[in-house]
């Protein structure tokens, strides 16, 4: 679109290549010419993926679905950067005007311990769907609930959790950080929910567990260095990982309170 | 041809739902655990069934082609979810929804199902609250709302443009929960590839495996499909790329019965089509339409800047022809309207395919700020795709295939013909008729998982004699065979094009004779080239590869395979259906003024078509009676 700014450019692609979870993948380098820069970055691909079909060859495999920046599906490094150079975009919104003509573009997967590469630049981010098992919810059955406007919900708070519950899943966070840390995407679920009156019950409890699953699936620590925010595309703040470490005290005090007040 | 019976229990409308709950049988909850049922999709319908069906004790099983359930594509849903809640104390009620909803369906649905769906709404946003979905606040604390195409009352509830994601979210924590507890087994990147049916019975389905490429077969008391639309049959459309028929048609072709086929929304606000390579639209809330004003010039080849051009050479459309609903006059005649100025060469952009949405006067009404905060992340997404930015220059906006209010036919009790086979969400046919209203995806698919098929299939297992069946049985290797007979001579074919340029070619078809108005000439053409390309397809596709691992060109292929035989029937149905309603418009049936015009005394129905047994042979169509007792037929006008 932009149709008065169109143009069409020629890039070179070095893409990892990877048959299997097994297999020891390499570089192998495409080019890709005449790209319109109204085209996203994963219709480029599409268009490199239709010569090699044509050609007999193995497209390369990526994920991706809605391809409108929500369902966070995709998601590889290009030079470097997760999700590419525009900050606060996915992969597939981001738009090739955002390249020059003559550039040579890295593409690997994301590169975690927790990620294992299934095929090329596919990944698979299970972990983060048992991060969310272990208590990432709030327990209600359904059938059970009292009007929603019985409880007030003081905006700021309702915008604040809403500002952590954007997160996509996508992964970006583990891949920019050094030590391949979940705690962003950790922290942005314990916030949601915290910070809600319907999550205060299971406040501490889920905390505590989800920490626990997260260390588990083998995610590294957090040296607040804020490579994970920076590179978030829905630009979730740090202020999570802050607020899940003090969940994290606060709960585990509240709970040894508990058990002695008990009398454990 | 065989007139179908919707088994809507007897009673007045408002009664109907409470009686038939009290009616329907229940399963004691210590023989819940030893019944298992299969969900298919996790989106917003497949989803909250899993997790509601888990919290009732069931063993479920729930399977998504997505690596995580959460990434469905109710994900992308932007503006939001109606429920008649009456919170703004504006003369909503669950009688107006209803209304409004066979209204907006331009009386093609049955009617006790959308009072159902209307009396369930407030109960799921109740629900979502519990469940910590953030929706959109005011600063006393409570909710808030907004109003969406084809409705007079705020009752839209959101959150922000990303209502879809974060009831999804909702629902996926939901499951997860239950997956926690055991009580759902989740099995992911999994594309169901056929339905098995023993003794006449849904009792399992046979997926392959998208990570390994192993074709599995799973058994089960009872089927779920909540596998969602159809709508990139057009290639083109809103819908996620993974988005296919696949589901639904292979459960057709074991004898389930497909209604309303042709009746496909165009959704009025969409970014347009850029060039050739362009893999998908994005849609742009319908939200928008409540502050944006839509014009094109007064003149044709008026090639000045739109900001150039004044108030008096502009033509606000909607605002002239529909006074009284203007912007938000319902989709289809929103999206017809586009198409009317557009084929005037009134168009606007480099391809002159497209209309103005302006925010100019809203931003000066409203101010810079408050505009951006409703609408901040849409304003960016357009600009990040299009490069323009819609705070100074109006955006450009064409119609796109967006959603399917056709599917698998279903009774009253969401169960589809063949006992055991339910169907939920956009999968099926029953709510939306001909049109479906803003705000009513969300609703319909929750609606569907939370609060009507846990109950009925309750009422199924408890009144019916299931006997055990194990996978190895075999129609399991029966159904098994066929899947591996299929994938087998997809990767034999070894032609010369790849899937993407068939399932293009399709949609170039079904877009020019089946999009947004239709004709017998048109149809008739679509009918002979369809069949065609299909054979094309089975002599001439490229697949490299293997089938025994991840293969995305394999994926593709057998979605396509599908929607080569899916979109002859829909040019079909559109065909046999000699009447314009909703977003089915015909040429020859419109009134002197280009609205849609009804023939209810032969077309007050549902079209459900029976599989022929082979692409080639003409299936059978079926249909169900339509009865208005409540919301009188009448000539839908929005002026």
């Amino acid at each position: 679109m932009g149709g008065t700014h169109s143009q069409n450019i020629n890039l070179k692609l070095k893409v990892w290549r990877q048959k299997s979870a097994k297999d020891q993948g390499a570089f192998v380098e495409y080019d890709a010419p005449n790209v319109s820069t109204d085209a996203s970055f994963l219709e480029m691909l599409d268009q490199v993926n239709e010569k090699l079909v044509q050609a007999g060859q193995e497209p390369i495999v990526f994920d991706h679905d809605c391809r409108e920046g929500i369902c966070g599906s995709c998601g590889f490094m290009i030079n470097g950067n997760a999700h590419g150079p525009q900050k606060h975009t996915t992969v597939c919104q981001l738009h090739m005007r955002q390249f020059k003509d003559g550039e040579t573009l890295v593409l690997e997967p994301w590169r975690a311990k927790a990620f294992p590469v299934i095929k090329d630049l596919m990944v698979d981010r299970e972990a983060f769907d048992r991060v969310i098992k272990s208590g990432g919810y709030i327990s209600v059955d359904t059938g059970n609930a009292q009007d929603a406007n019985n409880i007030p919900v003081p905006k700021p708070d309702a915008d604040e959790a809403f500002a952590s519950a954007t997160c996509i899943g996508c992964g970006a966070c583990v891949a920019s950080c050094k030590n391949a840390s979940a705690m962003l995407f950790v922290g942005a679920k314990v916030s949601h929910l915290a910070l809600l009156p319907q999550g205060q019950v299971e406040r501490a409890e889920r905390v505590h567990r989800m920490v626990t699953q997260m260390d588990a699936e083998g995610f590294g620590a957090c040296t607040t260095t804020g490579a994970c925010s920076a590179a978030c595309p829905k630009g979730i703040s740090l202020s999570n990982i802050a607020r899940m470490n003090r969940e994290l005290l606060v709960g585990t005090l509240t709970k040894k309170e508990a058990a002695e007040g008990d009398g454990i | 041809m065989a007139i179908l019976d919707g088994k809507v229990p007897g009673g007045t409308i408002e009664q109907i739902w409470d009686d038939h709950k009290f009616h329907m049988k229940l399963v004691n909850p210590a023989n819940k655990r030893k019944h298992k049922v299969i969900v298919v999709g996790t989106g917003l319908a497949g989803a909250s069934a899993a997790a509601s069906l888990g919290e009732l004790g069931y063993n479920v099983s729930a399977f998504c082609v997505h690596e995580s359930p959460r990434r469905a594509h109710s994900v992308a849903a932007q503006g939001g979810i109606n429920s008649a809640k009456n919170y703004k104390n504006d003369g909503d009620s669950v009688y107006r929804l209803f209304y409004d909803t066979v209204k907006g369906g331009d009386f093609r649905a049955r009617e006790a199902n959308v009072y159902r769906l209307a009396q369930v709404s407030t109960q799921i946003i109740d629900h979502c609250v519990a469940q910590g979905v953030p929706l959109a606040r005011e600063y006393g604390g409570l909710l808030s709302n907004r109003s969406f195409g084809g409705a007079q009352v705020s009752r839209t509830f959101y959150a922000r443009g990303q209502t879809g994601q974060q009831l999804l979210i909702g629902a996926y924590q939901a499951m997860m929960r239950q997956v926690d507890k055991g009580q759902v087994k989740l099995f992911n990147r999994r594309e169901m590839l056929d339905l098995v049916v023993v003794n006449g019975q849904a009792r399992g389905i046979v997926v392959r495996n998208l990570a390994t490429g192993a074709i599995e077969s799973h058994e089960a008391d009872a089927v779920i499909l909540a596998t969602g639309g159809y709508s990139n049959v057009f290639f083109l459309s809103t819908n996620a790329m993974a988005c296919a028929v696949t589901g639904a048609w292979r459960a057709y072709k074991r004898g389930a019965y497909f209604a309303n086929p042709c009746f496909t929304q165009i959704h009025p606000t969409c970014i347009p089509v850029s060039g050739e390579l362009q893999s998908k639209l994005t849609l742009m809330s319908e939200s928008l339409r409540n502050d944006g004003r839509v014009w094109v010039p007064k003149t044709k080849g008026d090639k000045r800047p739109a900001n150039q051009i004044p108030d008096s050479e502009r033509d606000y459309y909607l605002e002239r022809v529909y006074p009284s609903f203007g912007n938000l006059a319902p989709r289809d005649v929103a999206s017809r309207q586009a198409k009317y100025r557009v084929d005037e060469g009134l168009g606007v952009g480099p391809t002159g395919k497209a209309v103005y949405l302006d925010f100019r006067d809203a931003i000066q009404r409203l101010g810079k700020k408050a505009v951006q905060e409703k609408y901040g992340n849409l304003f960016e997404m357009y600009e990040k795709i299009t490069g323009e930015n819609p705070y100074e220059t109006p955006m450009r906006m064409y119609p796109a295939p967006h959603y399917t209010m056709g599917g698998l036919w279903v009774d009253y009790n969401l169960m589809s013909n063949i006992p055991g086979l339910f169907v939920a969400g956009e999968a099926n046919f029953s709510d939306h008729g001909a049109n479906r209203l803003g705000a009513s995806a969300l609703m319909q698919g929750l609606a569907d998982g939370y609060f009507v098929v846990p109950y009925t299939i309750s009422n199924y297992i408890a009144s019916t004699k299931i006997e055990k069946v194990a996978t190895t049985h075999d129609a399991f290797k029966e159904a098994e065979n066929n899947v591996r007979a299929q994938i087998t001579q997809l990767m034999g074919i070894k032609g010369n094009r790849s899937v993407d340029s068939f399932h293009k070619q399709l949609g170039h078809i079904m877009w020019e004779y089946c999009g947004m108005a239709r004709n017998e000439k048109g149809l008739t053409a679509a009918l002979t080239e369809i069949p065609k390309l299909r054979d094309e397809f089975w002599q001439n596709v490229r697949i490299p590869g293997d089938a025994n691992y991840v293969n995305t060109e394999l994926e593709k292929a057998n979605r396509v395979a599908d929607f080569l035989e899916q979109g002859e029937l829909m040019c079909l149905d559109a065909l046999e259906r000699k009447e314009s309603c909703g977003g089915h418009f015909r040429d020859e049936y419109q009134t002197p003024d280009g609205e849609a015009m009804r023939d209810d005394a032969n077309f007050c129905h549902v079209a459900a078509w029976e599989w022929g047994g082979t692409a080639n042979k003409k299936p059978t169509r079926h249909t169900e009676e339509l009865k208005f007792e409540n919301v009188k037929l009448a000539t839908r006008s929005y002026k």
